[in-house]
């Protein structure tokens, strides 16, 4: 099987202080890696260079694109890799207002990425926005709302709704259940599942929530001052972590 | 199915003056196929991290651990998670679920996993909760909030719902009362009969000598406790 996403050996500077550093790692079809570390860690650097958001100073990001298999993301032309990320790839922030435009429309938010991959007819366009505000569970009657009106647990599904109406293959998050309360997570939480599941999705997860990776993704990176100090299953590197880091973090989680 | 063959395993506790637990050497097993093998051994002596490396849960030093085809001592996290899928199960002794999600979605998600249908998964996965005395009005809660005993019974019925050909079982019978424990025991006989090689840890004495074919004494194989 060809990975989706072959990263290899990929380093972020900023100046001369490291950012990330020597990643390497494959990411399957249908698989979620997890991303933890503290802040600082260089996690969110490595999210934002492999979505192709910061360039890195070396290494290949290859994807897995449709037309002609594996492409190095890094070295494509700037209008092919912004047809990935409106197509293939979706990226979901931290703060929904980054991801959202705060003065369209609920509806209008999720159409407008349909509309950037050549979707015309105002019916249509309508009907998927429908669909999809239902799937992430926002009433139907607040379609012509602005996202200003809603909550941030909404604000938050209505950003994986607009990413997710085009059918990506490949999902960045960005600490996507961070600043939400517990309730609101574990909705969020059972969303995303459901959606991976159906939609055979990769995803790549960034979070400092060690309980949210464990439910939400099968493989899990640890980083330390840009460094990937371990990886592999998350419930091993969980229950049997072997870097005296990660052995840290685990037994630093509260216990409720 | 499975064959255990030289396992050695240890802790390295970094934050504590990386101070070296040796837990496991030398450890041998085998399970073949229709066979329930139960691994027996006071508290402590390894029963359950033995059971945690043959799932890839903990990592091994040393050794081969053959589940199928495949080593899970030595392969890759993508080779562990589609034999988790497909050929091994686990019941463990905790319920582990994202909150929210219904008892029968909890049972039915093995077979989803596995691609099939909701209503397929959904028929199955009510059949074991109804054999298991799950009232039906608790199939569209969340297991979170169960009883012990009844949470057990949701981890059971997820672990059957699927017809692993391997089944790793801790302690399955731990909190229930007679008539459930009666249920469990025929779903195992059950599975045997239809050849699932089956490892098991049981506390439960009269249970093991009814179900399981051969004990493993895992104290041969804790350093410091062997003679």
């Amino acid at each position: 099987m060809t990975p989706l996403l072959q990263v290899e050996n990929i380093a972020k500077f900023y100046g001369a202080r490291i950012g990330c550093t020597d990643v390497s790692f494959d990411l399957y079809p249908g698989e979620v890696m997890g991303i933890v570390g503290e802040s600082g860690s260089g996690k969110s650097t490595l999210l934002n260079t492999l979505a192709g958001h910061l360039t890195p100073d070396r290494g290949a990001v290859r994807f897995d694109t449709r037309a002609d298999g594996l492409r190095d993301t890094v070295t494509m032309s700037e209008p092919e890799r912004r047809m990935l990320s409106r197509t293939d790839w979706a990226f979901v922030h931290q703060h929904a207002r980054d991801g959202l435009r705060m003065n369209v429309s609920a509806g209008g938010n999720v159409g407008e990425r349909l509309m950037a991959v050549g979707a015309r007819h105002y019916g249509d366009i309508r009907a998927t926005a429908t669909d999809w505000l239902g799937r992430v569970e926002i009433n139907e009657d607040r379609i012509d709302d602005r996202p200003s009106a809603f909550s941030g647990g909404m604000q938050q599904r209505l950003q994986i709704a607009r990413n997710l109406v085009t059918g990506p293959r490949l999902v960045f998050m960005d600490e996507p259940t961070g600043g939400l309360d517990v309730s609101v997570q574990a909705r969020l939480l059972d969303l995303l599942r459901g959606l991976v599941r159906e939609m055979g999705l990769s995803a790549i997860i960034v979070t400092h929530d060690l309980a949210v990776v464990r439910l939400l993704a099968d493989r899990l990176m640890v980083m330390k001052d840009g460094h990937v100090v371990e990886t592999g299953l998350t419930d091993q590197v969980l229950d049997d972590p072997q870097h005296g880091y990660t052995q840290l973090l685990v037994s630093s989680v509260l216990q409720v | 199915m499975i064959r255990v063959e030289n396992v050695s395993k240890s802790f390295t506790l970094h934050n504590q003056g990386a101070a070296v637990i040796p837990v496991m050497r030398g450890g041998e097993l085998t399970v073949a196929r229709g066979e329930c093998v139960a691994l027996t051994g006071a508290s402590g002596a390894g029963k359950s991290t033995l059971m945690r490396m043959i799932y890839g849960n903990y990592l091994t030093a040393s050794g081969r651990i053959m589940v199928g085809d495949l080593d899970v001592a030595r392969a890759a996290p993508r080779e562990i998670l589609d034999l988790r899928r497909n050929v091994l199960g686990y019941v463990s002794q905790f319920l582990r679920v994202v909150p929210r999600v219904a008892t029968l979605d909890v049972v039915a998600e093995p077979l989803r996993a596995v691609g099939s249908s909701e209503a397929d998964a959904r028929a199955r996965a009510g059949e074991l909760l109804a054999q298991l005395n799950i009232p039906q009005r608790l199939w569209q809660l969340s297991p979170t909030t169960f009883s012990g005993g009844e949470q057990q019974r949701v981890n059971i019925a997820r672990g059957f719902a699927h017809p692993y050909p391997v089944l790793l079982l801790d302690e399955p019978t731990a909190s229930l009362d007679a008539i459930n424990r009666a249920t469990v025991l025929a779903l195992i006989e059950e599975a045997k009969a239809r050849g699932t090689a089956i490892l098991g840890i049981f506390h439960d004495e009269a249970a093991r000598d009814q179900i399981c074919d051969r004990e493993v004494d895992v104290t041969r194989f804790t350093p410091g406790l062997a003679a």
